[in-house]
């Protein structure tokens, strides 16, 4: 029974070409009944922490870790079973209970778990889980580390549901949710106005992308009638070019808004704000991806409209350089790793434009870059932690000898996202590049090159982090210009074990994660059965393509070793040329969202509020007064002679009778 | 006689009243105007009767003859009220009830 | 015997008389004033808890009627009766009621501000008696507005509730109060008294279709749609642009639609939270409700004419209502133009004449409701704790009391939509069908969930984020009793937002049927997408 219907399945795989696989899924079935729960349990421990109060403050942390890694083991079980389950049994679909419905409007609550979903499933309940314990230590001294738990755990919940929801709406359920946690995160310190404000600014960014995934949904229901991905991308959607381009322009402008890229790009360096391991999970390994994730998912949807994927492809290459400038010229670590993300980001953006060539391999380079880009951010985070929560890397230096352990796993991490030979970064951002190259035509040069010289920023300006941190002078040991009169040297030292442990285990996968992947392709071909795989037309051989990567991260490296290590570093920045100055403004992001988007929008709130007091409340108050100042002129009549009236009681009388009378002669 | 005399006489009166309640300030001359006007249309009323041949004006005749007697209770009662007061029977002076 | 038990009238009774008996307490005991009345809003919501089992969702479209001769000469009957809509929103009043008597404990306890600012020495001996008594009687006639089938009825009950309201406005609250109450009152009284021209005109028109029998005309409501179904009242159109006119401005001023709004600002401002929650999330919505009931069922000609204008309107004020907001410095005002805004959605939802649109508005006048009740409430003991509502007088919060905070920002995230919240779905659904139907009014509206983002999280950043300010220190947590007001809300605002379906399965029959006798149905999808039998082989998802 199962036999033919796996091979009728594969028999209507082979029908749709290699356009697209199209999505198709069972009822799911033991060990994948259990889906719910990957969800359910940090969605409990959430629960559990904000509302117990204080009672949980106790134990708060252990539950939430706790709960963070079930959900990771819950991952793995179900990972092992899809990993025995055939080709066309590995798409499953949950249904959980029906949600909304109206009409022909439906919505159900249910799960979706297919290969793909099941890649974010382990990178974030893994990446969640050793977050989640490395947090233990981290936030030991914060009196609402309970709080600090609750949310982690609340964000683990939003973005699984993200991942494993069966249909737009729900999705977009998750996509909100994970936008609350990291409202809520940047914003933990909240009794730091620049962390409210960071917050705030995420938030509403992100509001902005939401706009686009609502629109998105609004355009499947009116076009298709539904917006289950079942339907929507099972590859039987039909419509015009144009439809299929607005829809898939309005899932960019969502993605823009969560993963930081171009135009909507200017949250990211603030929310910085939050506490070091909120950036490392959110705003670097998970949730900042989930718009390439958005773009794979909606696969289907693009592969049918080439203009809308050549401008994803222009929204990823603006950002990979837009992150890559910013990232040489930021002196704060954070903020450095920060704009390094946003980069990355844009490699897979741009991977994911470029189409079956690229989709595969732009999560590839989401799981490595999960790896390596949360361990730096681990690392960042040790740092700080050890010196004062100092950000600043010119009062870094020389700071090697004192975390020896750090070091080396941020070092190892920095040879992964570099590209440095046989680690994990190598490999998926080489195979990104060879892409660009493949998507054939001028935009495939163009694409080409832009990655090859984002490899070589990237390579300068992450060499000029770990210079600046770990080796040189220790520039720490002096006191900075203008400091408070109770300065005193910080003593740098290595973070407790919880710390480092989920530090070992990152760069153990920043290393070897790529490596694996590529082993006889096998993550790519995991994911072709949702996703699709062609290999593109690449104008230079592998080896030429790779040859050139490795030339560019050498050069940049250079440069960064040249102009860094070579030279003594300023403790205080040194004036620097107009680029570097705009790149340190973050190219002017800030303030072209203020005089587009701020300055107008208050002009036309202070405009309008003086409108609605004056102008439509004025035209009743003035309808009013007009009536009032009538009566009270008319009232003048009443003089309070007797004999006047008397006289108009005559002459109307008179004018009475006198009308009659001409009324009967006439 | 023609009976049209007598409407003459009426309107006469009327107008010598009207005049009286427009032009004189004394309170008590402008009530006997008043009562002048009141008999004026009496009379007109009696001779309309007398014309048509039946009693309707003779009646409505008792009935302003009784609402005169009631108003002059009232009017005098308060034209003495506002002399007690104000040592004045002028109308104009009492203006009191303006605006 | 349970059959011809007359459930609405007693519903409608029950405020009615513990209203009395509120006045009734002896002068000075006031506890037992309060006491009295929220027992009597608890009966109540026992009784619309039965109202809401007995109605069965897929049976007729009104149940539980009831039917007497009131005014025989003119046809007038005591007839009541409900559908889906108006069971789903008299369980919205009746859940509101006990959650408002007991927010508003104290608020008739103290001498109340005069008009020069200065505050009384003492409070009225009755002052609680009236308050309590005034807020009962604006509950039944809100409920006897829900569920009146005789526009007659309807339009007595609707006019009458701006009596008590007008006393709890201007008895109670801020200096302006009075200010605030006249306007209310004026604003209101002027779209009730054009609304009872039209009364009349479809009377007449009525009577001049013999509706009534016996040369007589009527008021019955279901008779009226009916023979507007049927042809049999055929009303010129012309007139019925008129009497359409006539009974949408009633309700757009009580709704209150833009550009009939600047009544509600002040009012909300002025009033006590309490009674600005009975404003916006009761008696204003017996404006939407109507337009819904009455103005589709009884002119559909004239609602399909100027269902674009209308929508225009809502649009406009959708944006307008958020950006006003968003330019506030008072905290209360701020909430005012937010449900201004959210108004707005409303209005759409039931002028995009599609089904996910109106269903979708019915579940936002319950949601609206609720997420308002919260979001004003917690203002409320903020503001009372501090004694300022300048947005610019708060700071830090979060740090002195924490449980106001994160209840505060749960409300807030309510009445910004955030899926998970029960306002989520509502709005998704008005925009959804408003979509379906004005693609560019649509995507217009759709902005308003950012600014909605931005005015809410903009106060909440001012208020409670940040160093505490100077006078914020001194403010308590919630106690005890404010819990019990807020818990019930926010888990209400989670469980709909979660599982809306029982309300959606109540609301769905009585919205089709209104689209049936407007003649429209939902827009196709364009490209519907075919289910091939082999692309599927597993039989898709179910």
């Amino acid at each position: 029974m199962t036999q033919t219907l796996v091979s009728a399945a594969s028999g209507a795989l082979l029908a749709t070409g290699e356009g697209g696989p199209g999505l198709h899924s069972v009822p799911a079935t033991g060990v994948f009944d259990a889906t719910w729960l990957v969800i359910a349990l940090p969605l409990l421990g959430a629960a559990v922490l904000l509302l117990g109060g204080r009672r949980t403050n106790r134990f708060g942390h252990w539950l939430g870790t706790l709960l963070a890694v079930g959900s990771f083991f819950v991952g793995l079980a179900l990972f092992s079973a899809m990993l025995d389950a055939s080709d066309a049994d590995r798409s499953v679909n949950q249904h959980l209970w029906d949600w909304v419905s109206v009409g022909s409007f439906q919505a159900e609550v249910g799960l979706h778990l297919d290969q793909l979903s099941m890649v974010f499933v382990l990178l974030i309940t893994g990446v969640g889980s050793l977050i989640h314990i490395y947090s233990i230590g981290y936030m030991e001294h914060d009196e609402n580390r309970r709080r600090f738990f609750a949310y982690l755990n609340l964000f683990l919940a939003s973005m699984l549901l993200l991942v494993l929801a069966n249909n737009y709406l729900l999705l977009y359920v998750g996509w909100e949710g994970v936008g609350l946690a990291s409202y809520l995160l940047i914003g933990f310190w909240q009794h730091k106005p620049s962390a409210a404000t960071a917050a705030k600014k995420a938030f509403l960014m992100n509001r902005v992308g939401d706009l686009g995934l609502a629109v998105a949904i609004f355009l499947m229901f009116t076009t298709f009638g539904t917006f289950s991905f079942d339907q929507v991308l099972s590859g039987n959607a039909q419509a015009s070019g144009g439809t299929f381009t607005g829809i898939d322009l309005m899932l960019l402008l969502a993605a823009c808004g969560k993963s930081a890229q171009f135009p909507l790009q200017a949250w990211l360096g603030d929310a910085m704000e939050g506490p070091t391991p909120v950036s490392a999970l959110i705003h670097a390994a998970t949730m900042v991806t989930a718009g390439v994730y958005l773009i794979t998912r909606s696969a289907e949807l693009f592969n049918a409209s080439p203009d809308a994927q050549l401008v994803v492809t222009i929204v990823g290459a603006i950002t990979v350089l837009f992150g890559a400038i910013v990232g040489c010229a930021k002196d704060d670590i954070k903020k450095a790793l920060a704009a390094s993300t946003m980069s990355q980001i844009g490699y897979m953006i741009l991977a994911a434009g470029l189409g079956p060539i690229g989709y595969a391999f732009a999560i590839m380079h989401l799981v490595t870059h999960g790896f390596f880009k949360a361990g730096l951010f681990l690392g960042a985070g040790s740092v700080m932690h050890g010196m004062n929560d100092e950000v600043d890397m010119r009062r870094y230096g020389g700071l090697r000898k004192y975390m020896p352990i750090t070091f080396v796993t941020f070092g190892l991490g920095y040879l992964a996202i570099i590209g440095f030979p046989l680690l994990s970064g190598y490999f998926s951002k080489d195979k990104i590049i060879e892409a660009a190259f493949a998507k054939g035509g001028t935009s495939g040069y163009v694409l080409g090159s832009v990655t090859l010289v984002a490899a070589g920023l990237t390579a300068y300006y992450m060499t000029r982090v770990m210079l600046m941190t770990f080796f040189g002078r220790e520039r720490w040991k002096e006191a900075p210009v203008g400091a408070p009169a109770d300065w005193h040297e910080p003593h740098p030292h290595e973070s407790p074990k919880s710390m480092t442990l989920p530090m070992i285990v990152l760069a153990f996968g920043s290393v070897f994660a790529g490596g694996l992947f590529v082993l006889h392709d096998s993550f790519v071909n995991w994911l072709t059965p949702v996703t699709g795989f062609s290999e593109g037309d690449s104008p230079f051989s592998e080896y030429a393509v790779t040859g050139m990567a490795v030339a560019m991260v050498a050069l940049g490296a250079l440069v960064a070793y040249v102009q860094y290590a070579r030279r003594e570093v300023p403790a205080v920045a040194p004036q620097g040329s107009f680029i570097t100055v705009a790149a340190r403004k973050d190219l002017y992001q800030d303030a072209v969202n203020e005089g587009l988007v701020m300055r107008p929008g208050q002009y036309l709130t202070r405009m309008l509020v003086w409108l609605d007091l004056r102008g439509i409340d004025g035209f009743v108050g003035g309808l009013a007064a007009f009536i009032g100042g009538t009566s009270s002129r008319v009232r003048k009549v009443q003089t309070g002679f007797a004999r006047s009236y008397a006289l108009s009681m005559f002459g109307g009388t008179a004018l009475v009778v006198a009308a009659t009378l001409m009324a009967r002669m006439a | 006689m023609n009976p049209a005399n007598y409407l003459y006489l009426a309107a006469l009166l009327f107008t010598v009243g009207a005049a009286g309640v427009l032009l004189r300030r004394n309170a008590i001359v402008v009530f006997m105007c008043v009562e002048l006007m009141l008999n004026a249309t009496n009379l007109a009323f009696v001779t309309f009767a007398r014309m048509h041949g039946n009693y309707d004006g003779q009646v409505i005749a008792f009935f302003t003859m009784v609402v005169a007697a009631a108003e002059v209770v009232v009017g005098l009662s308060i034209i003495i009220a506002i002399f007690r007061s104000r040592r004045t029977a002028s109308v104009d002076d009492a203006n009191l009830m303006k605006w | 015997m349970s059959g011809n038990f007359p459930w609405l009238t007693v519903l409608a009774a029950v405020p009615f008389a513990g209203a009395l008996l509120v006045a009734a307490v002896p002068a000075g005991k006031r506890a037992l004033a309060k006491n009295v009345a929220l027992l009597v809003t608890l009966v109540e919501l026992a009784l619309a808890i039965a109202v809401t089992v007995k109605f069965s969702p897929n049976g007729d479209r009104f149940q539980l009627t009831e039917n007497h001769t009131w005014i025989k000469q003119f046809g007038v009957h005591w007839a009541l009766g409900v559908d889906g809509i108006g069971v789903v929103l008299i369980l919205l009043t009746a859940v509101l009621m006990p959650v408002l008597v007991l927010a508003s404990w104290n608020d008739a306890d103290a001498p109340q501000v005069r008009m020069d600012g200065t505050v009384g020495d003492t409070a009225a001996p009755r002052s609680t008696h009236a308050f309590f008594a005034l807020m009962l009687a604006v509950e039944a006639m809100v409920v006897v507005s829900f569920a009146a089938t005789d526009i007659f009825v309807f339009y007595v009950f609707f006019e009458a509730m701006l009596i008590p309201m007008y006393f709890l406005i201007g008895g109670f609250g801020g200096a302006q109060r009075s200010y605030a109450a006249v306007k209310f009152l004026l604003y209101n009284l002027l779209g009730g008294l054009v609304m009872l021209a039209a009364v009349v005109a479809l009377y007449v028109a009525t009577a001049d279709a013999d509706l009534g029998g016996a040369g007589q005309g009527t008021f019955d409501l279901m008779r009226i749609t009916q023979a507007v179904g049927t042809g049999e009242l055929n009303l010129n159109p012309t007139a019925e642009k008129a009497m359409f006119l006539g009974f949408m401005f009633a309700f757009a001023v009580k709704a209150p639609l833009w550009p009939f709004h600047t009544w509600l600002p002040d009012t909300m401002t002025e009033a006590t939270p309490g009674i600005a929650v009975l404003v916006t999330a009761m008696v204003d919505k017996v404006g939407t409700f109507a337009m819904l009931r009455y103005c589709l069922a009884l002119f559909p000609n004239a609602s399909k004419t100027f269902a674009p204008l209308v929508v225009t309107l809502a649009i406009i004020g959708i944006i307008y209502g958020a950006l006003l907001a968003v330019g506030q410095t008072d905290i209360k005002r701020l909430i005012a133009y937010t449900s201004i805004s959210h108004f707005g959605f409303i209005i759409v939802g039931i002028f995009a004449l599609t089904s996910q649109g109106q269903s979708g508005a019915t579940l936002y006048m319950v949601n609206h409701g609720f997420s308002t009740a919260a979001l004003l409430l917690v203002a409320g003991f903020l503001i009372s704790r501090r004694g300022s509502k300048t947005i610019a007088d708060f700071g830090g919060v979060q740090k002195v009391a924490p449980l106001l905070a994160g209840t505060f920002l749960v409300a807030g995230l309510a009445t910004l939509s955030l899926p998970g919240l029960a306002p989520f779905v509502s709005e998704f659904l008005v925009l959804v069908g408003t979509f379906s139907r004005y693609q560019a009014a649509g995507i217009v509206a759709t902005f308003g969930i950012i600014l909605a983002a931005l005015y809410v999280l903009v106060l909440y950043q001012r208020t409670m984020t940040g160093p505490v300010k100077a006078g914020v220190e001194k403010i308590r947590d919630l106690n005890v009793r404010e819990l019990v007001v807020v818990a019930p809300l926010i888990a209400l605002l989670l469980v709909l937002g979660v599982y809306p379906k029982p309300v959606l399965d109540v609301v769905n029959p009585a919205v089709d049927d209104t689209l049936s006798q407007v003649e429209k149905t939902d827009p196709a999808p364009s490209h519907p997408i075919e289910q091939v039998a082999a692309v599927t082989p597993l039989g898709g998802n179910k």
